[in-house]
């Protein structure tokens, strides 16, 4: 498959959290500003390709017995390199992704990639799958950042630019996380119904 | 005492780990189409949360910490709790069969909810000792029962009777009832005892 054909279908038509609906905690926890989607996204996207790249270059000598434990072990330790690299390098994003940094070990995302397709393709394959996968992922982050930023705080672009002084604070709270992750997956619907 | 009340208290229901914290939400859209099966997962889920904080503390307080492995919290903890879900299923198997037969399908699933993983995490960062731990592990599985309840007898209702735009109907309906259950537990935020 090309490169664009599976980047089309990271990013719209398989996009992991609008169409599989896998991965909502940290797609609700983490989208209260631009910056923490973003960041967010790009940290599980390179755990995503290197635990890829490491599960299907081991993809013939785990047993099939303990291969869950196995991806799940190789997983934890990029991510236990990820926090550190992110408390060490840019730790105002590493505070305030906090507890959700340590949980991408446990993204049903990058497990569902180990599983489903790095376990069965090769090395290139599966370094492409995960960058496309998880850069439909941090599409979904910023799409929900970029709306619940604006909405709930009245900034754009982390704070960078104001746009209005009284934003409906509900927006970046729970409950505004829900309400406009069932908007967007909606919308994502109606389009993909559309384009069939 | 009151360390035990108010770490229950805003487990259950002001810092609820659905309707606050976002942990565990994967099952809780999952799981939460009929009350039955709502009802055994949050039972499973309290249960390996309850465990999962007690062992984690142990290894924590008596392995990590002496030999300054601090650093590798999130994958010992990941493993322990893999381990612990496996052998909770096979002792089920083995000698209740038919409390296995009710929370058997769940448990395989109970590894991934980063409920199990945030309390364990949780633990660590907040300080608390043995008995505050294992409290906060269980008020959070109770916290997530009563969130995953009320919402599956809020789908089934949707199910059976509810009218909505073609686009919204299944998922994104759901998500909408959520939010609207997260606003009603929001009014618990303001509340302190003591």
């Amino acid at each position: 498959m090309s490169f664009g054909k599976s980047l089309k279908e990271g990013l719209v038509t398989n996009n992991p959290v609008l169409v599989q609906l896998i991965g909502m905690c940290p797609t609700l926890a983490t989208t209260t500003s631009v910056i923490n989607g973003v960041g967010m996204g790009l940290s599980a996207t390179a755990v995503l390709i290197c635990s890829n790249i490491v599960i299907s270059l081991l993809r013939k000598i785990i047993p099939n017995k303990v291969r869950i434990a196995a991806y799940i072990t190789v997983i934890a330790g990029f991510v236990t390199m990820i926090d550190l690299l992110l408390q060490a390098f840019i730790p105002s994003l590493s505070a305030s992704l906090g507890l959700f940094i340590p949980l991408i070990v446990v993204n049903c995302i990058i497990l569902g990639r180990a599983e489903a397709f790095a376990s069965k393709n090769s090395v290139g394959k599966s370094a492409v799958d995960g960058l496309v996968m998880g850069l439909g992922f941090t599409l979904a982050l910023v799409i929900m950042s970029v709306v619940r930023e604006l909405l709930g705080a009245g900034t754009i672009g982390g704070g960078a630019i104001t746009v209005f002084s009284q934003p409906a604070t509900i927006m970046i709270l729970p409950a505004g996380g829900f309400l406009t992750l069932g908007f967007v997956i909606a919308v994502m619907q109606k389009l993909l119904k559309k384009g069939e | 005492m009151t360390s035990i009340l108010s770490i229950s208290l805003s487990a259950i229901l002001i810092n609820n780990f659905i309707m606050s914290q976002f942990l565990g939400c994967c099952p809780f859209f999952g799981v939460s189409k009929k009350i039955d099966t709502a009802v055994g997962m949050g039972m499973a889920v309290t249960f390996v949360m309850g465990l999962a904080s007690a062992v984690t503390w142990l290894i924590n307080t008596f392995v990590l910490v002496p030999l300054g492995l601090n650093y590798m919290q999130t994958v010992a903890f990941i493993l322990v709790i893999a381990t612990l879900v496996q052998f909770v299923e096979m002792f089920l198997m083995k000698s209740m069969p038919s409390l296995y037969q009710a929370l058997g399908i769940f448990l395989p699933l109970i590894t991934t909810n980063c409920a199990v993983l945030g309390v364990a995490l949780q633990n660590v960062q907040n300080d608390y000792n043995f008995l505050e731990s294992v409290v906060y592990g269980i008020t959070g599985g109770l916290g997530f029962t009563l969130a995953i309840v009320l919402f599956a007898s809020i789908r089934e209702r949707l199910d059976a009777s509810a009218e909505c735009p073609k686009c919204f109907e299944g998922f994104p309906i759901a998500l909408i009832s959520a939010s609207l259950m997260a606003m009603a537990f929001l009014g618990f935020s303001g509340m302190k005892i003591w």
